[in-house]
């Protein structure tokens, strides 16, 4: 009998041990929560995200803070899975209580977690692409990652000016690949644009020449391939292995440095919509943005040895908007999210944000720029 | 254009894919023929002859001969130390536990991958150029001629190795039946070591010579693995050409199936194939049925 | 006593355990993680049914976890359909599908049944991820409903932890009958020797297809749970890795062993809040456990408590005589 009984004993207290290291939560000044997937498939864009957001915490406390307070960032790696990011949110809020949320890093892990926020009323600033994080409205969730909307309508407006009404289109079969086809297809019908091929690849697929292959015997005059890398590297080199001469175009989700790695000289005059930031330099002297992306870039690298990118950004404009809200109005959950929302003309990495009650995301189509790669480097499409 | 030409394309990739299964499978035949064990890890091997190469490459600047060669060389010894610590203390242990530590294995070298090296991806440069070539209207890659080239040498090697030296026919003998092997003289734990080193060489050298295609990270191996093991069922667990025949089968079914049915499905119908060669043929497309001895 | 009433009274004691907790954790962030813990053991008992009872290996359980979720998902955001009524609709499709596909696969032994469970998984991952129209591809399935009895709502951590564990404790009780009765001799007969148990007039392969439905069943129902408790499912959650992770869950628990299935699941819901710091460690830990345990402790944790007990009991004893 007892033998027994030391097995269920056992069992709980070895859990309830290890409870004790997940309840025990130190008390510090202004605690901001932060969502990235710093590990697995969306690494690309977490781990940038919170070399920023540490970046810019410890450049603020170095400064003094926040009205003289600290500010204390908590990150939490949601390894790009909606569990871990819901698992994730409920510990900022309940055990480390913070007072704002940056992130998550994805759509599928953003759309997971606002049921709650919307429920604990803390205020979340997205760093995801997604149109349906803040469409329709939802009172706690801001973003500053530019929409796919906006993206797709850069790039249709640029076909339309070459006049090209015929496409195809390669999406990956994830949840980034799979909003922007629905924003590709909803806005091809209003350009006139006729979708002549539709064409999805996984995520980690290691060979696109079937797709490619039926495009190339269809009539489409341009490819649009929408994914993040390394798949899009993929259908650059396949492109070119299958002597396709039709004019490629990419998805901001492959603005990095990486992305021209990868595809090599497959890459050679690709044209893509990025934030300003990779073309940080060539932008006008008048650009209002110019200041800020100078600067980002330049403490980027210099902290972390490698330029400062697109994804990054996303986690910049977002801790600066709250710090700028948190100065204005105070550091209650309610106050910054007041303050988010009477937020104007804010010009960050992403682009000049402009938030109102009815617009979470606070950018238009001019938040994005059109990049051609040329000789291995960005250049801007004038 | 054409749809011959369609045809000749799809039949192209096809058939370069099927050769890297092909050559996978081959790691898990000879493993299975001479243990009786699949090694879940088999995709794994896989993964670390490309990243160990581009690793040498990149970050050591060595040339890209040496560095083949030192990838191979570690892969290999990765595999002799798997079997050391992992498989030998298990002789008789039940087959659930040796498909639970391979897989364990398999988990593990993934997660030292990605401490190592990050869980970027990383481009190895072809090895001859990356102008396409052009065949009645198909475009295959001169990559795609170093692999049919190596995988034929391969096959060959295997072919002469398991049939025409004392060594190898040791080893197929330990497949048939241990025990009477070791009866005649035969080392059994030298010729399972051996399995494996054969193995880790073979993977590793297919991962090598795919990376320039297809790019590598730490967790290629999975897929890769699997769609290997599929190849070797179809094949019916042939060190030679069942194997070959089944992987090229499986590549060339993936491709149409891509090109004329869909192209989301493609994992799907590698895997729809193992399950119906499982069901209805387990022995394999190519081998005579056997009966089993209570 | 009598080895079955010690074994009831045992998880009476676990139940009010279980049922206890909540008052000492009143608004902590550690109940959701109970919840999770709550889910994962019910998966872990539902393969340690198949797995360690009837010795049939799974490495494709997370589709059935998942086939679940969406069902329930599907049908209560799609159609106005009752959550209850989609829970059991979703519980008997699993079944139903282990059943057809049952006969064939359970053909298979060993390494064979591995792949074809491992093939199964990722064929229904692929269709969960593909069939756009219904479950959301990949951007998933959101505003899921909550369950509700009457006016009482399941959307918040406290009801949820009831509502989870009262499932999860009928799961282990469940089993815990099963074992004692026929159909679990039975069982452990078909492990032992397949052709033995044949001898003996057991119908295998009836049986085995039988208890892959109810474990099938038992999944599905956890994954309905899931979905309403989520409000939003993606097919990232119902994966390969995800079924790799259920069977870690069983076997550095124990095989058979139910209270080893709620501490393989403890351990490995709560790995990785422990491993924060070292975040990218943590899948070099799970090979590294899944190894040594099948290699030095291969029956599970719960062996090795039992050992250390033992070892306890013993001194104790010991001290005692001299005495």
């Amino acid at each position: 009998m007892f033998k027994n009984v030391w097995k269920i004993f056992f069992a709980l207290a070895i859990t309830l041990l290890m409870a004790g290291s997940v309840i025990a939560a130190p008390q510090t000044p202004i605690k901001i929560g932060a969502l990235f997937s710093v590990s697995g498939p969306a690494a690309f864009l977490g781990e940038p995200e919170r070399n920023t957001a540490q970046m810019l915490v410890n450049e603020i406390n170095k400064a003094g803070g926040i009205k003289g307070r600290q500010l204390e960032l908590i990150v939490i790696d949601t390894q790009g899975d909606a569990t871990k990011a819901v698992q994730g949110v409920n510990k900022l809020i309940k055990g480390d209580k913070v007072v704002a949320i940056i992130g998550p890093s994805t759509t599928g892990e953003s759309m997971a977690v606002i049921p709650i926020i919307e429920k604990s009323e803390i205020p979340l600033i997205s760093c995801a692409a997604g149109i349906k994080i803040t469409d329709p409205v939802k009172k706690w969730i801001f973003k500053t990652a530019q929409n796919d909307a906006l993206a797709v309508a850069k790039i249709f407006e640029y076909l339309k000016k070459q006049k090209i009404n015929k496409i195809a289109l390669l999406t990956v079969s994830d949840g980034f690949g799979s909003s922007g086809r629905e924003q590709l297809v909803l806005q091809a019908k209003e350009f006139g644009f006729q979708i002549i091929s539709d064409e999805t690849y996984g995520p980690k697929d290691i060979d696109m020449t079937a797709q490619l292959t039926k495009i190339r015997g269809s009539k489409a005059q341009a490819i649009i391939c929408w994914g993040t890398n390394p798949g899009p590297a993929l259908v650059a080199r396949n492109v070119k292995q299958l002597g396709i001469k039709l004019p490629l175009f990419m998805s901001h989700g492959v603005s990095s440095k990486k992305f021209i790695e990868l595809a090599g000289d497959a890459a050679e005059g690709i044209i893509l919509p990025s934030g300003r930031v990779i073309v940080a330099n060539q932008m006008p002297n008048k650009d209002p943005q110019k200041k800020a992306l100078l600067s980002y870039v330049n403490s980027y690298q210099k902290l972390y040895k490698i330029e400062g990118d697109h994804f990054g950004g996303h986690a910049w404009d977002a801790m600066m908007l709250i710090k700028g809200a948190i100065e204005k109005g105070g550091d209650s959950p309610a106050a910054i999210r007041n303050q988010l929302e009477k937020t104007t003309k804010f010009a960050g990495i992403g682009g000049t944000f402009s938030y109102s009650p009815q617009d979470h995301a606070g950018l238009t189509k001019d938040a994005f720029v059109l990049v051609q790669i040329k000789k291995h480097a960005w250049t801007l499409v004038k | 254009m054409d749809n011959s030409r369609q045809l000749l394309q799809y039949i192209l990739s096809g058939l370069s894919n099927g050769a890297i299964y092909a050559l996978i499978g081959f790691g898990f035949a000879i493993i299975y023929n001479a243990t009786g064990i699949i090694n879940f890890a088999q995709g794994e091997f896989v993964m670390l002859g490309g990243m160990l190469t581009i690793f040498f490459l990149v970050f050591l600047h060595l040339p890209l001969g040496l560095a083949i060669v030192l990838a191979i060389t570690i892969a290999t010894l990765v595999g002799i130390a798997f079997e050391r610590l992992a498989i030998r203390p298990l002789k008789n242990a039940k087959p659930l536990s040796l498909i639970i530590i391979t897989i364990g294995a398999s988990i593990f070298i993934r997660g030292a991958a990605m401490l190592i090296w990050g869980k970027d991806t990383h481009a190895l440069p072809a090895f001859s150029g990356n102008d396409p070539l052009y065949i009645a209207g198909a475009t295959i890659l001169p990559q795609h001629l170093w692999i049919f080239g190596i995988s034929i040498l391969i096959i060959i090697l295997n072919r002469v190795f398991f049939n025409y030296t004392i060594i190898g026919k040791a080893m197929r003998a330990c497949a048939y039946n241990s025990y009477a092997a070791s009866l005649v003289g035969i080392d059994v734990k030298t010729m399972v070591l051996l399995s494996f080193v054969i193995s880790s060489a073979i993977g590793s050298m297919a991962g090598i010579i795919i990376a320039p295609l297809t790019m590598t990270s730490y967790d290629v191996g999975i897929m890769l693995g699997l769609k290997g093991f599929c190849a070797v069922i179809i094949g019916g667990m042939s060190s030679g050409l069942g194997t070959v025949l089944g992987g090229l089968l499986l590549g060339l079914l993936e491709s149409l199936g891509a090109g004329y049915i869909s192209a989301s499905y493609k994992d799907a119908i590698a895997f729809i194939v193992l399950l119906l060669i499982l069901f209805f043929r387990p022995e394999g497309l190519f081998k005579k049925k056997e009966t089993e001895r209570v | 006593m009598t080895k079955e009433r010690r074994q009831i009274l045992i998880f009476l004691f676990f139940a009010a355990a279980v049922l206890v907790t909540p008052l000492f954790l009143k608004g902590s962030y550690f109940l959701n993680v109970l919840i999770f813990i709550g889910i994962n053991t019910m998966l872990a008992v539902a393969l340690n049914l198949l797995l360690g009872y009837a010795g049939q290996i799974s490495l494709g359980h997370a589709a059935f976890f998942g086939l679940g979720a969406y069902i329930s998902g599907i049908l209560t955001t799609r159609f106005p359909i009752d959550p209850w009524l989609a829970m059991m609709l979703a519980g008997f499709c699993a079944a139903g599908l282990a059943f057809v596909i049952g006969f064939p696969i359970l053909k298979l032994k060993g390494h064979y049944l591995a792949m074809a469970t491992l093939g199964f998984g990722i064929i229904m991952y692929i269709i969960f991820n593909e069939t756009v129209g219904w479950t959301g591809g990949p951007s998933g399935l959101s505003s899921i409903p909550n369950l509700h009895i009457g006016s009482l709502v399941f959307d918040n951590d406290w009801n949820n932890y009831y509502l989870i564990w009262i499932f999860t404790l009928g799961v282990m009780l469940l089993s815990i009958n099963l074992s004692q009765s026929r159909i679990g001799r039975a069982l452990r007969a078909i492990h032992d020797s397949e052709v033995a148990a044949r001898v003996m007039g057991v119908n295998v392969r009836v049986l085995k297809v039988q208890i892959f439905a109810v474990s099938a069943l038992l999944s599905a129902i956890a994954g309905s749970l899931y979905a309403h408790t989520m409000t939003f499912i993606s097919p990232v959650a119902f994966g390969f890795n995800f079924s790799v992770e259920i069977l870690t869950m069983v076997i550095i628990g124990g095989l058979g062993s139910i209270y080893g299935s709620f501490l393989g699941a403890a351990i490995l819901t709560m790995l990785p809040e422990l491993l924060r710091v070292f975040q990218d460690f943590d899948i070099i830990i799970y090979g590294l456990m899944l190894i040594l345990i099948t290699m030095y402790m291969p029956g599970g944790l719960i062996s090795g408590i039992e050992m250390l007990a033992k070892f306890v009991m013993s001194k104790i004893r010991g001290k005692q005589s001299n005495a």
